[in-house]
């Protein structure tokens, strides 16, 4: 199926969503960058865009640490024994990966995926081991360094049986850095009773093109909570993870926030499989357009008897101009299934605006407690730092003007 | 004069509902607004605190000497004006506890949620779900956090079960008398305007004066208790023609 001259061929096959992007405008980046060994010597600069998208540029309050500069590995570390923590490249002379690469993320998917495949791209490589609960999160950051740059990467996650574990990924460019590619593809595999959160949040500039590619096979009893945030301006991002839930009682939920600023196009959200008995999903989507293009898709499959999931995908609309497109999708190939889907898109109700104006607060102040709300509201155990960037960035948009 | 209509024409929902109302609040006065049903008085209420669905075609509504007419509703708030409303809307997202900490400024209200039995709603969103006697509270702890000079209160009593009448009217007797909350809110003189139809309220609170409010109208004023024996014995029609033969 997926053989070498398949994958080759992929090369030219546009993606199914998004905007084409042809790769030969970009130049693939290095893969021998500058190493980092103490992440006390990282530049100011950059220290303050890794703290924008979640990553404590110390390495205070992580299990270990991962960043790579456009395609290279430039510092690896780690406080825990529990986990295995390398660039992928270096995974593979140890280890047999053949059983997990390319096995969730088909290679020649598309031109993104193939171009991965064929440059062999590096990325990170994690596993928990079997049992092991690791305390404290493990933290990736990738930075795209220069101009008309592609960034490849290839990612590994592994939760062994019975273990669990917390990721905090970040995706950012350096200051300078104004149009990129960055293309990620991440495959994600949880063992029996394994349990993963994976919270990514994306800070580019805003003529970056992003085209991840996700996919993540759970096993029996498996947990996993995917938080996808990004609440700065970007050209375009396009992506669409896929869950297969293949174990019995294994559950998903992929919470969703997005900001699409004027001139951003974001085409996300997520496909859930559920391919085993009384396996259970939930897609939470928060969108909010000053003007940009912003889609939410969401799509839930039910195969299996007892299956059951939610697909809730929320759109406020705070100026005119752009385009918020909601697409939620249920399909069931058997009877004994509950699938349900609550759709929204609109502006923000003036009652709700006025009732809190009557309280004191400025329009501004009304609007934005709202919103925040309205992000916020409804997606559980949202980590106090990326509530912190929310709020942040809600300020800085200059609400209710 | 603390508050002072003068001809007020009101439409909402695209009809007339108010049609040249006169009325006069002094300072540290309550007063009662009788009225049946659709007459008007909850659109009263909203004209005088600027909602958005009230739009004034005629006539001034003057507080403390300013002309508010048109004056947006947060600086109306933050004249003093506040209200209790019968139907908030519910916000999503939003945490009472949020609301209630913006709005009391450097006053701790968020720890006194108990005494309004609230402190269990703290973290759920507001007016979502609560039921008619969890409003009331709700809104008097808003009230409380934000300590109005002159407050709107549009029914108190409606929908609160017999146990909990007692803490309602106690708030709002507190609101009113300024049992202080905190510095700020000492040697307060607070007005009112209530509307109620049972005037239970009125076991809690002292009012000065109350008007009848029909089809868009004042038609009677008078002592609180005098109008409300009235309207108990004879209703709301007998009341009009009584003003009628006066007239």
């Amino acid at each position: 199926m997926q053989n070498g001259k398949d994958v080759k061929e992929a090369l030219n096959k546009k993606a199914s969503y998004g905007p084409d992007i042809d790769l030969d405008d970009y130049k693939v980046g290095t893969y021998t960058p500058d190493k980092v060994d103490r992440l006390e010597s990282i530049p100011g600069d950059v220290k303050e865009r890794m703290v924008n998208v979640g990553v404590m540029p110390c390495g205070t309050g992580r299990a270990g640490t991962i960043l790579f500069n456009d395609n290279g590995p430039v510092h690896v570390s780690s406080s825990s024994d529990d986990i295995e923590l390398m660039p992928i490249r270096k995974a593979a002379k140890i280890y047999d990966l053949s059983e997990y690469l390319w096995k969730a993320v088909p290679a020649d998917k598309d031109k993104y995926t193939s171009k991965t495949y064929i440059e062999d791209s590096d990325g990170y490589f994690i596993r928990v081991k079997e049992g092991r609960h690791v305390k404290y999160p493990v933290q990736t950051c990738m930075i795209i360094n220069r101009n008309k740059q592609m960034q490849n990467v290839h990612n590994i996650v592994i939760v062994e049986k019975d273990a669990s574990l917390e990721v905090i990924t970040g995706c950012t460019t350096k200051k300078h850095v104004t149009e990129s590619l960055h293309v990620g593809v991440s495959e994600t595999y949880i063992k029996d009773g394994g349990s993963l959160t994976f919270t990514m949040v994306h800070n580019w500039s805003d003529d970056t093109y992003v085209r991840p590619r996700s996919g993540c096979i759970m096993g029996k009893n498996s947990k996993y909570v995917n938080n996808y945030v990004i609440l700065n301006p970007v050209r375009s991002v396009q992506s669409y993870p896929v869950a297969y839930l293949n174990g019995e009682g294994a559950s998903v939920k992929f919470n969703n926030i997005c900001l699409s600023h004027d001139g951003s196009e974001i085409d996300t959200g997520c496909r859930v499989e559920l391919n085993a008995p009384r396996t259970s999903a939930e897609i939470i989507s928060r969108s909010i357009t000053f003007g940009g293009r912003m889609i939410a898709r969401g799509k839930l499959v039910g195969n299996a008897p007892g299956a059951k999931a939610h697909l809730e995908c929320k759109g406020l609309v705070l100026n005119d101009g752009g385009l918020t497109l909601a697409i939620p999708e249920l399909e069931s190939s058997i009877a004994d299934v509950e699938m349900t889907h609550e759709a929204a898109v609109g502006k923000i109700a003036r009652d709700q605006v006025e009732y809190l104006m009557m309280r004191g607060l400025t329009e501004e102040q009304a609007v934005g407690m709202i919103v925040r709300g309205f992000l916020e509201g409804g997606i559980k155990g949202l980590p106090d730092d990326l509530k912190r960037d929310i709020d942040a960035a809600i300020d800085k948009a200059n609400l209710g003007s | 004069m603390l508050l002072k209509i003068e001809d007020l024409h009101v439409e909402a929902g695209g009809r007339e509902i108010l049609g040249g109302i006169d009325l006069e609040i002094k300072d540290g006065r309550t007063c009662i607004l009788f009225g049946p049903n659709g007459s008007g008085k909850s659109t009263l209420l909203a004209a005088i605190m600027g909602l958005g669905h009230c739009r004034i075609t005629k006539g001034r509504i003057i507080y403390n000497d300013a002309d508010i007419t048109n004056m947006p509703i947060d600086e109306r708030a933050r004249l003093g004006i506040g209200m209790m409303m019968q139907r908030p809307p519910n916000l999503p997202g939003v945490k009472l506890k949020s609301l209630v900490g913006a709005v009391a400024g450097e006053c701790d209200i968020v720890s006194r949620a108990n005494e309004f039995r609230m402190d269990k709603f703290l973290d759920r969103d507001i007016n979502v779900g609560f039921s008619g006697g969890e409003i009331k509270r709700s809104e008097l702890l808003q009230l409380t956090a934000q300590s109005p000079q002159f407050l709107l209160l549009d029914e108190p009593e409606s929908g609160v079960d017999l146990e909990s009448i007692g803490l309602v009217g106690k708030k709002v007797h507190d609101l009113l008398y300024g049992t202080a909350n905190c510095d700020r809110d000492k040697k307060k003189r607070v007005s009112a305007l209530v509307i109620t139809h049972t005037g239970q309220i009125l076991d809690y609170i002292g009012a000065d004066h109350a008007f009848i409010l029909i089809d868009g109208k004042i038609k009677c004023s008078g002592r609180p208790a005098d109008l409300l024996k009235d309207i108990r014995e004879r209703g709301y029609k007998e009341c009009i023609q009584c003003r009628m033969v006066k007239m």
